[in-house]
């Protein structure tokens, strides 16, 4: 074998850093086998996401922030190693050598260093709990010392300083922000905006200091620590957050004499090339045009280049954009351009309502054609319109000022026609007008397949609504209809069923079908009316107007398996039981020779129960305390769950307790689509709660809530939707999205898709529900309660009503069997036989053999 | 070896045992010891309003028919199979999607009693 030698002959390229664009570059870089590729990272693990940093205090780990994996890695064949922080460079003889003492050859050699926090040299900067905010161990230390601390503070009042201030006050700690400068993120929004930004974070119990500059840090009086300013004023703190901007890594620059800009930061040309051609600079360590980009769309540009550069592909960084829309402790905030109003002759607009807290402002050329940039606080539903003008350079309308004005009658809306093909929608995954459209040329037929097939979205989620209005002006120019009907017989949505059905007080399919419908019906929109009925009224779904509606496994209470026998699964809230109950789902399966498994639901399923069995199979079930498992409905089927503080040593929260009580408290509700939860009693979570359409994870302070995962074709894991909820503001949050789930989601749409299908998706969605956007919280509170209040075990209700026994007879004249049903044995169980194993029987009593079964189990007890 | 029996008029059950707008199953035997299943469904709504087909799906090989919704399609009644949801048409019982067939017995309510000619 050769592959040694192969691998010796291979172009070598040496990646000195694995941060978000190093990684990036190794993305690119390996999808051309033909190079030996070797990433040094001076971090213990591999590259993660650190944009999205912040939320490992929301209950992310480690494992979900990660990009890769070592096993990722070496499926590309690529080489790598972790604690090995680069110290040399020898630019003749082209190796690098690791703190270590390794050496490594590169034939071309990449500098993805990023930045490091800068910290001011102020004396008694170097003490405990005098932290930073960058890496994961930074954010462990944070949390470490908060559990020791009352009171932090943020030095920095820049963007990542007020992320940081969000962070440690979600810790539980009092939070102060000290800025240098007369203003909050004075980079990227001007003085009007930072006095806005300012009282809002203010009202959210975060004190903000600025024009102060700290002399020294001393011990302090009622605090670990006290900042001294240059004013004479003091400020008590446990706990200090350096988050005074960022200094490129460019150490190995100067060291071994690659050219520097004035102020650091590795100069690169278009192609990333530094000084020396076989040596790269990429991301927040590269200098280009004498400019740092410190946003992680630029640094990816620069990996594709790199990447293609070495492979001896055209290519060139041309700079970027460095316009932010963000949302800061629940403030809006969005920047584009020259937020200044720096450009010679430019022409500024202001919008201020300070009663509700929003201040707008667009700077235009002289000649008002042109938008060079805005400032948005409070109110950022304009971005991606301003955004769109200046990077498209589409020409103004007569009156700029409508453009933020909230009630100009005439407010020009900029067709997104107007829109190149080249327009970026989405920056995060960097996703064009274009793009979508591909995506539409390739079958997607939804907003939510345009989403899933482009990742547009995905990201920030800030062009949620922009995706949705170029998709569907797609659409509409190719005539497809953006129909929503459900069938021929109904032109309405699910939706609009629901509002129908409840303003006129509808309570049979018939009198909707005569009222609203055509035809007869079909097995779409019955089930559909069954669903709505049964979440407006709460009716039992098998009363005789709703019966012919239902799904044979709604009607026979079970999941109808390919031979047309039925499983038989029982409740089992949070997967906990009794022994005693357990053994008498042993002896009901033995009983009546059903094939058992444990599911991933963490039940009990039962198969191959014929139809007449069902009945007294489940009056056993019933009598010994169990109640229908709604395995066979549009509706929540399990609560997973791990045991929680009771029992696990990592627990924070009883998670069992939790997840029994929601289990019961939403046990038959009818919805969309089945809805599943998962509940963990700490952030390892063992319950996978993530992957459900509620997921809850434990935390020191309360519960985090995620909405919108699933598993299945498509798995997905879950919004963070809020954190730190107690026990009863959990409970409320969930009756709320459920029932506003119930209310406006489509047929068989799952939470996930649902709520990207929203106009605003998670942001929109948090509004409704946390802040009541739409007033119909205290509706959707009560409709919870009325249905919670009117539950019935469906199995209980059949089994006591002779005249619905009846349906589970198997011929309308004749006590048989269906002799088609056949089991073989496998594995000690019984399975349906195949075509090939079933023999032409006739029909078999099964009546007979029934009872010929209920006495030998008599017998033998 | 066939014996052929004369085909006539049989009582399945009484019309009280119908349930409105759904299906319920019945057994055929005649005296040469034949059995079939049928699927009977009462759709009060619609022209026949008493329709009898074979209670087998052709496509998921199973006697389930019976237990399938019933509706419209381009005013063709129709049930629609529990397991794949194929349409298979209740007068002609041609599948609407696939190249199956079912069979289509003929059916009448008699002085409440349901009867169906075999
Ligand atoms: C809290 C936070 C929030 C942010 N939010 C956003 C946001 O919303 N949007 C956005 O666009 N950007 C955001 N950023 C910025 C974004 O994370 C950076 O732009 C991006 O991570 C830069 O990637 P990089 O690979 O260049 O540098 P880094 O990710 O810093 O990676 C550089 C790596 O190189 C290693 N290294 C350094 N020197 C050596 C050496 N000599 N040998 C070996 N390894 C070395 C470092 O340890 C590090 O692991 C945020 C940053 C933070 C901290
Ligand atoms: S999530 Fe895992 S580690 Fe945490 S409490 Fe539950 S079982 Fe224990």
């Amino acid at each position: 074998m050769s592959t040694d030698k192969q691998l010796l002959k291979k172009f070598k390229v040496v990646v000195v850093g694995n941060g978000m664009v190093g990684h990036h570059f190794v993305e690119e870089m390996a999808q051309n086998t033909d190079y030996d590729i070797t990433v040094l990272s001076a971090e213990s693990r591999l590259a993660y996401d650190r944009v999205h940093l912040s939320e490992y205090f929301g209950g992310k780990t480690a494992e979900d922030l990660a990009m890769t994996t070592p096993e990722h890695y070496e499926e590309l064949g690529v080489n790598f190693k972790t604690n090995a922080k680069v110290t040399a460079i020898d630019k003749v003889a082209k190796f690098v050598s690791t703190q270590s003492g390794e050496t490594y050859h590169y034939d071309k050699l990449v500098l993805a260093t990023g930045s490091y926090p800068f910290v001011p040299p102020i004396p008694g900067k170097d003490q405990d709990h005098c932290l930073v905010y960058r890496t994961i161990d930074d954010l462990e230390d944070i949390a470490a010392s908060a559990k020791v601390s009352k009171v932090g503070v943020v030095i920095g009042g820049g963007l990542l300083g007020l992320e940081a201030a969000n962070a440690i006050k979600q810790l539980g700690l009092k939070t102060h922000v000290v800025e240098f400068a007369p203003q909050l993120m004075g980079v990227q929004i001007d003085g009007g905006g930072g006095r806005l930004l300012r009282q809002k974070i203010e009202d959210l119990g975060v004190q903000v200091h600025t024009s102060k500059a700290t002399s020294v840090i001393e011990k302090g009086n009622t605090s670990r620590y006290k900042l001294c300013f240059s004013d004479d004023t003091e400020l008590e703190t446990d706990l200090i957050l350096f988050s005074a901007g960022i200094r490129p890594y460019d150490n190995l620059a100067r060291e071994f004499d690659l050219a520097m800009g004035e102020r650091g930061g590795i100069v690169v040309n278009n192609q990333c090339q530094t000084s020396d051609a076989n040596i790269y600079a990429i991301g927040e360590c590269a200098l280009w045009n004498n400019f740092i980009f410190g946003l992680v769309a630029p640094g990816y540009a620069m990996a594709k280049v790199a990447a293609k550069h070495i492979s001896g592909e055209e290519g060139e960084f041309t700079g970027a954009d460095m316009s932010t829309k963000l949302k800061l402790m629940g403030v809006e905030v969005g920047s584009i351009g020259d937020a200044h109003g720096k450009t010679e002759g430019s022409l500024t607009y202001t919008y201020e309502n300070q009663p509700e807290g929003v201040y707008k402002k667009i700077v235009v050329s002289a000649d008002k054609k042109a938008l060079l940039g805005a400032v948005l606080i409070g109110d950022t539903s304009e971005y991606d319109t301003l955004l769109q003008y200046m990077l498209n350079a589409i020409e103004l309308p007569e009156s700029p000022e409508g453009l933020i004005l909230p009630m100009a009658a005439d407010k020009p809306t900029l067709g997104v026609d107007a829109l190149p093909d080249t327009a970026t929608i989405c920056s995060c995954h960097n996703v064009t007008k274009g793009d979508i459209i591909a995506a539409i040329d390739c079958g997607a037929v939804d907003v939510g397949q345009v989403k899933s097939g482009t990742k547009a979205g995905s990201g920030c989620g800030g062009c949620a609504a922009l995706v949705k209005s170029v998709a569907d002006n797609e659409f509409e120019k190719r005539g497809v209809e953006v129909k929503k009907d459900i069938c021929e017989h109904f032109a309405y949505s699910r939706r609009e069923l629901f509002d129908i059905i409840s303003v006129e007080k509808i309570k049979t399919f018939d009198e909707l079908l005569s009222a609203h419908g055509r035809g007869l019906g079909c097995e779409i929109c019955k089930p559909v009316a069954a669903s709505v009925l049964a979440s407006v009224w709460n009716d039992y779904i098998l009363k005789k107007p709703h019966l012919s509606l239902q799904d044979t496994n709604d009607t026979y209470l079970g999941n109808m398996q390919k031979d047309g026998t039925y499983s038989v699964v029982p409740r089992i809230a949070g997967g906990e039981i009794t022994p005693d109950k357990l053994i008498v789902l042993g002896e009901v399966a033995k009983k009546y020779n059903l094939y058992t498994k444990i599911t991933g639901g963490a039940r009990v399923d039962l198969f191959g129960a014929r139809v007449e069995q069902l009945p007294p199979i489940w009056k056993e079930l019933v009598d010994a305390g169990f109640e229908t498992g709604h395995a066979y409905g549009k509706s929540l089927r399990t609560v997973k769950s791990c045991v929680g503080s009771t029992w696990c040593r990592y627990g924070v929260q009883d998670s069992m307790t939790m997840a029994i009580d929601l289990e019961h408290r939403y046990k038959g509700l009818r919805a969309p689509h089945k809805i599943k939860f998962g509940v963990s009693g700490c952030t390892r979570e063992c319950a996978e709660a993530q992957g459900k359409d509620i997921g809850i994870i434990a935390t020191e302070n309360g519960w985090n809530l995620f909405v919108g995962g699933n598993g299945g074709m498509k798995p997905r894991h879950g919004d963070l939707f809020a954190t730190d909820l107690d026990d009863d503001t959990l409970v409320k949050y969930v009756d709320r999205i459920l029932m506003f789930y119930v209310q406006t989601g489509d047929r068989l749409q799952r939470t996930s898709v649902w709520m990207d299908n929203l106009e605003g998706g998670l942001a929109y969605l948090q509004d409704v529900i946390m802040k009541d956007s739409l007033g119909i919280n205290d509706v959707l509170e009560a409709q919870m309660e009325a249905i919670v209040g009117t539950y019935q075990c469906e199995w209980k209700t059949t089994i006591e009503d002779p005249e619905a026994l009846k349906r589970f007879q198997p011929f309308v004249n004749s006590d048989k069997g269906d002799s088609n049903i056949q089991f073989v044995t496998e594995r000690e169980q019984i399975r349906p036989a195949r075509g090939a194993e079933k023999i032409a029987v006739t029909l078999i009593d099964t009546m007979e053999n029934e009872i010929e079964t209920a006495d030998a189990v008599a017998e033998e007890a | 070896m066939t014996t052929t029996i004369d085909k006539l008029w049989r009582t399945i059950c009484g019309s009280a045992d119908l349930v409105k707008d759904s299906g319920i199953s019945a057994l055929l035997a005649n005296e040469a010891g034949n059995e079939e299943q049928i699927a009977i469904f009462h759709l009060p709504n619609s022209e026949e309003k008493i329709y009898a087909v074979g209670n087998y799906d052709p496509i998921g090989k199973a006697n389930v028919l019976y237990r399938g919704i019933v509706g419209s399609i381009d005013d063709e009644p129709v049930v629609a199979s529990p397991l794949y949801k194929q349409h298979f048409s209740l007068k002609t019982g041609q599948c609407l999607q696939e190249e199956h067939r079912i069979a289509v017995y003929p059916i009448r309510i008699e002085n409440e009693q349901v009867q169906v000619f075999y």
